[in-house]
């Protein structure tokens, strides 16, 4: 008897996690079937590339080259101990591109980006501003979140770029505080040890996080309650769901390209 | 004064006066129903909006009264019964049959429901270019500028939605709805949260609209003073149905307490 209760909150927890993972399928399918019809709208998602992507510009481009300083002058110790400061240019170069640069900028972006759309939405949502879009022939959802999810899946990729190049720019002025290290020789070291296996599956990684950071933004924020409280809940669980499958998709893209160079 | 009670099929409890006069019906519902899971909202509404007729339509909180206007725009769906525009039934009709009704009816939402991330002038253009998109630029102009003076905000063209009051967002947002030039109106709770002065402006220009373009309008409102100045006939919802029909005067003479406690 006393098992019915837990039984009971189990079942609940379940049957929410179930509908949640439902309720997101039918949302991916609405997205691509809304995505591949026409008409298309080509001005908003210019519009929102920019607001997502050109906004975020500054607040990436300082990670990026906190994290290439941080790493080159923590990393440099241990080296030394080793003898193998030579190394440094090229394991901070990795380490960089192939992980450290896409999952920051990631988490970055849906901190920034997935909130933002999140508490966007729901505040349409609450105000009847996505209602009145559809009373005014306006399909809301080829509008607000098509062009959303599709500006965050460009963005990512480009804002990653830059973040590895100014991480890069950071670590070689890391590599400058204790030593004397050319602009010339350390990028030579650096483009020496990487690998188009290094540099392709990354940025692929990222079109990914791009697409699920916009995704979960937008349905957060378009499926919200109809009440302020629901702006807050759209934004916070945007942020925490969309960083929690940042890591989801790290952890299965280093899986699938650990196989694929086997 | 437009006759009541004639074309309900079934007819309301109270029903206050009776003038068969025919007219061109452009909203009838029959039998309408809907639920949210097990809250019945609407049990059985029976109902017509006449051309050119201002059908006022008052409630307590939480009977329907707005999931009833949005039922007519597509925004939520009937469960039953059958919901007839320009003598059409739309559960009947293809996907582009709708659009093209819909395109006849205006919104005014409670909130405004202004578009926030864009000014004055934005938010006239959006369903100008979205509905006229063939429109040439100068024709654009013209349509904003006159919805603008319409409403009194001619100044505020440059302006954001958080920089208007109040009443000037229910102006805009009546403009907006009006630079497509319904058939139709829907006000859900026009005054709501607006002071006296502001609440009779915003009367006066339902009135106004009616008269200029002859629209059939359903007006959704718990302001008696609005009801009063903008209806042509009443509707009382009570429990999911329509509980009582008749002219503002003749619903405050009414004897049944229930009816009467709206007008005091």
């Amino acid at each position: 008897m006393s098992s019915k209760p837990i039984e009971t909150i189990s079942d609940s927890v379940f049957k929410v996690f179930f509908e949640e993972v439902y309720s997101i399928t039918i949302f991916t399918l609405r997205f691509f079937k809304e995505a591949i019809l026409p008409p298309y709208e080509f001005n908003e998602v210019l519009k929102q590339s920019f607001l997502i992507g050109y906004k975020s510009l500054p607040l990436v481009a300082i990670t990026g080259f906190i994290i290439g300083l941080v790493l080159t002058i923590q990393s440099r110790p241990t080296l030394a101990k080793f003898g193998a400061e030579s190394w440094l240019p090229a394991m901070v170069a990795v380490s960089i591109i192939r992980e450290i640069g896409p999952v920051i900028t990631a988490l970055i972006f849906a901190g920034k980006v997935g909130s933002g759309i999140g508490a966007e939405l729901a505040s349409m949502n609450v105000t009847e501003q996505i209602d009145a879009m559809q009373v005014s022939d306006t399909n809301p959802f080829k509008y607000l979140v098509v062009t959303r999810v599709v500006a965050a899946t460009l963005m990512l990729p480009i804002l990653v770029i830059i973040a590895d190049s100014v991480g890069l720019l950071g670590s070689f002025m890391g590599v400058n505080i204790k030593g004397d290290v050319s602009f010339y020789l350390y990028f030579s070291m650096v483009f020496q040890s990487m690998q188009f296996e290094d540099l392709f599956p990354a940025l692929i990684k990222t079109i990914f996080f791009g697409f699920a950071i916009g995704l979960i933004g937008s349905y957060k924020g378009y499926n919200s309650n109809k009440g302020t409280e629901g702006v807050g809940k759209a934004a916070n669980s945007a942020v925490v769901f969309a960083s929690l499958m940042v890591f989801v998709i790290d952890m299965i893209a280093v899986q699938v390209t650990s196989l694929l160079q086997n | 004064m437009i006759a009541v009670g004639k074309m309900t099929n079934k007819k309301p409890l109270i029903e206050i006066e009776n003038n068969s006069k025919q007219e061109t019906v452009v909203v009838e519902m029959k039998h309408l129903k809907k639920s949210f899971g097990n809250n019945h909202v609407l049990r059985d509404i029976n109902l017509i909006v006449n051309k050119g007729e201002n059908l006022v339509i008052l409630g307590q909180s939480g009977t329907g009264k707005s999931v009833l206007i949005k039922c007519i725009v597509g925004l939520i769906q009937i469960d039953e019964g059958k919901l007839l525009i320009f003598g059409k039934v739309i559960s009947e009709l293809r996907n582009k049959e709708l659009i093209q009704i819909y395109r006849r009816i205006g919104f005014l939402f409670q909130s405004g429901a202004l578009y926030d991330s864009m000014s004055v002038r934005e938010n006239l253009e959006f369903p100008l270019r979205r509905q006229l998109s063939s429109t040439p630029k100068e024709k654009i102009d013209f349509l904003i500028e006159e919805a603008l003076h319409n409403v009194g905000l001619s100044k505020s063209i440059d302006k954001t939605p958080s920089e208007l009051s109040g009443g000037m967002r229910k102006r805009l947002g009546l403009a907006r709805t009006l630079i497509l030039k319904p058939e139709i109106m829907l006000y859900d709770e026009p005054t709501t949260g607006l002071d006296p002065i502001t609440s009779k402006e915003i009367s006066n220009l339902i009135l106004d609209v009616q008269k200029k373009y002859n629209t059939s309008s359903i007006i959704i409102t718990h302001d008696i003073e609005c009801a009063k100045l903008t209806s042509n006939r009443i509707i009382v919802i009570k429990d999911g149905i329509c509980a009582a029909e008749g002219s503002y005067e003749n619903l405050e003479k009414s004897t049944d307490p229930w009816i009467r406690s709206f007008f005091q």
